[in-house]
């Protein structure tokens, strides 16, 4: 029994650590929000190419560093504790395991090679426009029964989609239903009936737009492995995705149990430090407690999706039921310690709040995904969730 | 990182279950399933640990030459998880085994553990911990019960007088640990020792109190003119604050990494329940197992980074937290339990108010989040140690 990160590991986290503290402040990220897809370009091409950790977790025979999701969990737990607003999660976390579940080997290696190497942004289209947990409702049809496919529908909530160089669309073959007839299309965002419709999102930090697709063609070679087998694969890489997710609620959860330990040290009244009343120590007892519980969690599910083991659909239902939850009530907490200042824009808490609503939403609420571990442990059903 | 056992480890586990499945399904089948609420078969019970104490599964933690078998830590939880997975009862020997046993090893002179360290290992010595007085509960520095040294110097004796609360299983205890002021007029943490008094004799009373389970685990203790010889003082004299918080952190610490099996074999109770009475589909009982489910196996994760640090002699800011998760967690099972049983879970299983193990969790488990240190305190240590906030203001 080894649960703990190696030496490696910690210096992996040391190193984006610093690299973050120079480079993704707070007022540089804010002003990262101006530029075209609302992200520092600039921020994004060190991470992914110069640092490498666009290819950190990718097979070194696709170009990667060939290291696994307990090594880029450390990395998005560090972006989450900045809020670093970047393509990193939907293409690295999200997108490529899809392509590794479910693409064929010539597809892996074209696709991985150029996420590797930092060249290539992606977007995922796996909701539609309620927002709907992926594969709950599939919002794109495939029509296969022309001489030439084609791709209908509207699919929303994508993220950076507006900057993404490619899309891959979650799309239900016309007439099916259920488990069967689900593929992955690869779109390019610039052809011929794609139309993308960037929203304004609650959280800035990560903005996401709505995607129409009208009479778009689709070449056989623009579905993703085998067509109408998307299913199992699919289940696997959103496990993956959420436990990326859960570890970047962990790093948010964590810096704000930080900023407020600092500020309640530091603020005065009544004469003493707000920090030395009881009312003040409890609720960030609590919020420690919390994030120490988010930690075992977030951690575990890492070394669960690294070892390849059967638990990881209820280790990731876990933890992002569990850290994202935790990452709401911290900064909940955050906002209420502040006092007035949590509530102004210019202080920093309400970023936190905001990416911890978004990431609550994504991929399916704690609601949902408890529901989803109640099946896998216990049995029974009740009605799904809705989100 | 590395999940999971060494096959050296699982051999070890399979041992364990093996000596217990046989003992359980054999001799002591009819102490299966008894918990710690159950204030039942105490003879059986005490037979109980004479048999542990034979098989060698007493203390395994402890050195061999005190009657443990230099068990590793992972091996300590693998048999802690066996010993609750098994359904084996609750331990009356606690007290001895948990917690003086490893104050004494830390603190204790080679002549006391030679002495009181192997009959506890042969379940023939049982304790109990005389810690909180009436006026001194959260706020422990404010014991009162006074111990002065009497007699020739080598006769003397310890005199104790004073009264003890919240004594669990004094009622049939050997010995306790106490917390004595040693130094007239001393105060707070300064002028404490910590004794080793024998309850058989004349100056020591128990008297029980009744829980609001409707049993009767804990006492008051009187102590009136009790004796004690002069060397059963563990630490220096005067130094008894230092080792009684050390004795706390075994309680709040790896002992308490086991239980969790015993914990899972309640939550699948009250599944089992939920199945047959139906609620197993409604909406918001699922929402409720399954923060049960996720909170068990979280104590279960955050145990393994507690072992891993342990085994590498870090305590981990996660330890800080441990105690009062599981208290809460447990307190809301024990409301979860009563939800899914609905009214029939408030019928008594006989007269005079004797509990199934259901509701007896529910009414048990209001206790865990005051012994051992209140959410309240825990709450107050993870600040002010953990965050490093400034400390209460103290006369």
């Amino acid at each position: 029994m080894q649960f703990a990160h190696t030496e490696e590991q910690r210096l992996i986290r040391e190193s984006a650590r610093s690299f973050l503290a120079s480079r993704a402040g707070a007022a540089q990220l804010r002003a990262g929000l101006e530029q075209p897809g609302a992200y520092d370009a600039q921020l994004w091409r060190q991470m992914a190419s110069e640092m490498g950790w666009a290819g950190l977790a990718i097979a070194a025979e696709h170009g990667g560093a060939g290291l696994g999701w307990v090594e880029l969990c450390i990395l998005q737990e560090e972006q989450g504790r900045h809020l670093v607003p970047s393509p990193f999660f939907s293409t690295v976390a999200l997108a490529a395991p899809l392509i590794e579940a479910i693409g064929s080997a010539a597809q892996r290696h074209a696709l991985l090679g150029r996420i590797a190497a930092g060249e290539l942004r992606i977007g995922c289209v796996l909701s539609g426009t309620d927002g709907r947990p992926p594969c709950e409702d599939v919002a794109v049809e495939l029509n296969t029964s022309g001489a030439a496919w084609t791709l209908n529908g509207v699919g929303d909530f994508v993220i950076h989609g507006d900057s993404a160089d490619l899309l891959l669309v979650l799309v239900r073959a016309a007439g099916s239903a259920g488990a069967d007839g689900l593929s992955i299309a690869m779109v390019s965002p610039s052809a011929a009936g794609v139309a993308v419709h960037p929203h304004v999102m609650l959280d800035l930090t990560r903005p996401m737009s709505k995607v129409e697709f009208t009479a778009v063609a689709l070449e056989r070679d623009q579905i993703l492995g085998e067509t109408g087998a998307a299913r199992a694969p699919l289940e696997r890489a959103l496990s993956l995705a959420s436990i990326a997710l859960a570890a970047e609620a962990l790093g948010g959860a964590e810096r704000l149990l930080e900023m407020t330990t600092d500020y309640v040290k530091q603020r005065t009244q009544f004469g003493r430090p707000i920090g030395s009343f009881q009312a003040i120590k409890h609720r960030l007892a609590d919020m420690m407690v919390q994030v120490e519980a988010a930690r075992s969690a977030a951690w575990y599910a890492a070394a669960v999706a690294q070892e390849g083991d059967d638990e990881l659909a209820e280790a990731a239902a876990i933890a992002k039921s569990y850290c994202c939850d935790a990452f709401c009530d911290c900064a909940a907490s955050a906002i209420q310690l502040h006092g007035g200042v949590g509530f102004t824009w210019e202080h920093e808490a309400h970023w936190y709040f905001k990416r911890a609503r978004a990431s609550a939403s994504l991929l399916g609420s704690p609601a949902w995904q408890r529901e989803r571990l109640m099946r896998i442990v216990a049995g029974g059903a009740a009605a799904t969730p809705r989100f | 990182m590395r999940l999971g056992f060494t096959p050296q480890e699982e051999r070890f586990r399979g041992e364990a279950a093996a000596w217990l499945e046989a003992q359980l399904t054999g001799p002591f089948r009819d102490l299966r399933g008894i918990d710690m609420g159950s204030g039942e078969l105490l003879a059986r019970r005490q037979e109980w640990e004479r048999a542990l104490g034979r098989g060698g599964w007493s203390c395994i933690g402890w050195p061999a030459a005190y009657g443990g078998r230099d068990a590793s830590l992972a091996e300590q939880v693998i048999f802690a998880e066996e010993y609750a997975r098994t359904g084996a009862p609750a331990r009356l020997a606690y007290m001895g085994v948990e917690l003086l046993g490893p104050t004494l090893l830390a603190f204790g002179t080679e002549e006391q553990k030679r002495r009181f360290l192997p009959p506890i290992a042969r379940g023939e010595q049982f304790w109990c911990q005389g810690y909180s007085e009436p006026n001194a509960g959260s706020d422990l520095a404010g014991v009162r019960t006074r111990a002065t040294l009497e007699g020739r110097a080598n006769e003397a004796e310890w005199v104790v007088n004073g009264q003890k609360i919240w004594t669990s299983y004094a009622h049939f205890a050997d010995w306790a640990f106490v917390l004595c002021r040693t130094e007239e007029g001393s105060q707070g943490h300064q002028g404490l020792s910590y004794l080793l008094i024998p309850m058989r004799q004349p100056g020591v009373t128990v008297r029980p109190i009744r829980q609001l389970t409707g049993g009767a685990e804990f006492n008051e203790t009187f102590f009136t003119g009790a004796r004690t010889a002069a060397g059963n003082v563990v630490g220096a004299v005067g130094e008894g604050w230092k080792v009684a918080m050390a004795t706390l952190s075994f309680e709040r610490g790896v002992s308490t990494l086991g239980q969790q099996m015993g914990f899972r074999n309640e939550l699948n109770a009250i599944i089992a329940a939920a199945r047959a009475n139906g609620q197993i589909d409604d909406p918001d009982i699922r929402q409720r197992l399954a923060h049960a489910h996720v909170g068990l196996k979280i104590m279960r994760y955050s145990a393994l980074r507690m072992l891993t640090s342990a085994e590498s002699g870090v305590l981990s800011s996660e330890a800080y937290t441990y105690k009062i998760f599981w208290a809460i967690w447990r307190k809301k099972l024990g409301s979860l339990a009563l939800d899914v049983l609905g009214p029939a879970g408030e019928i008594a299983s006989r007269a005079p108010y004797h509990w199934g193990p259901l509701p007896r969790l529910f009414l048990g488990s209001r206790a865990d989040t005051i012994y051992g240190g209140t959410s309240q305190i825990q709450r107050n240590i993870i600040a002010e140690r953990a965050l490093g906030l400034p400390r209460e203001p103290r006369k």
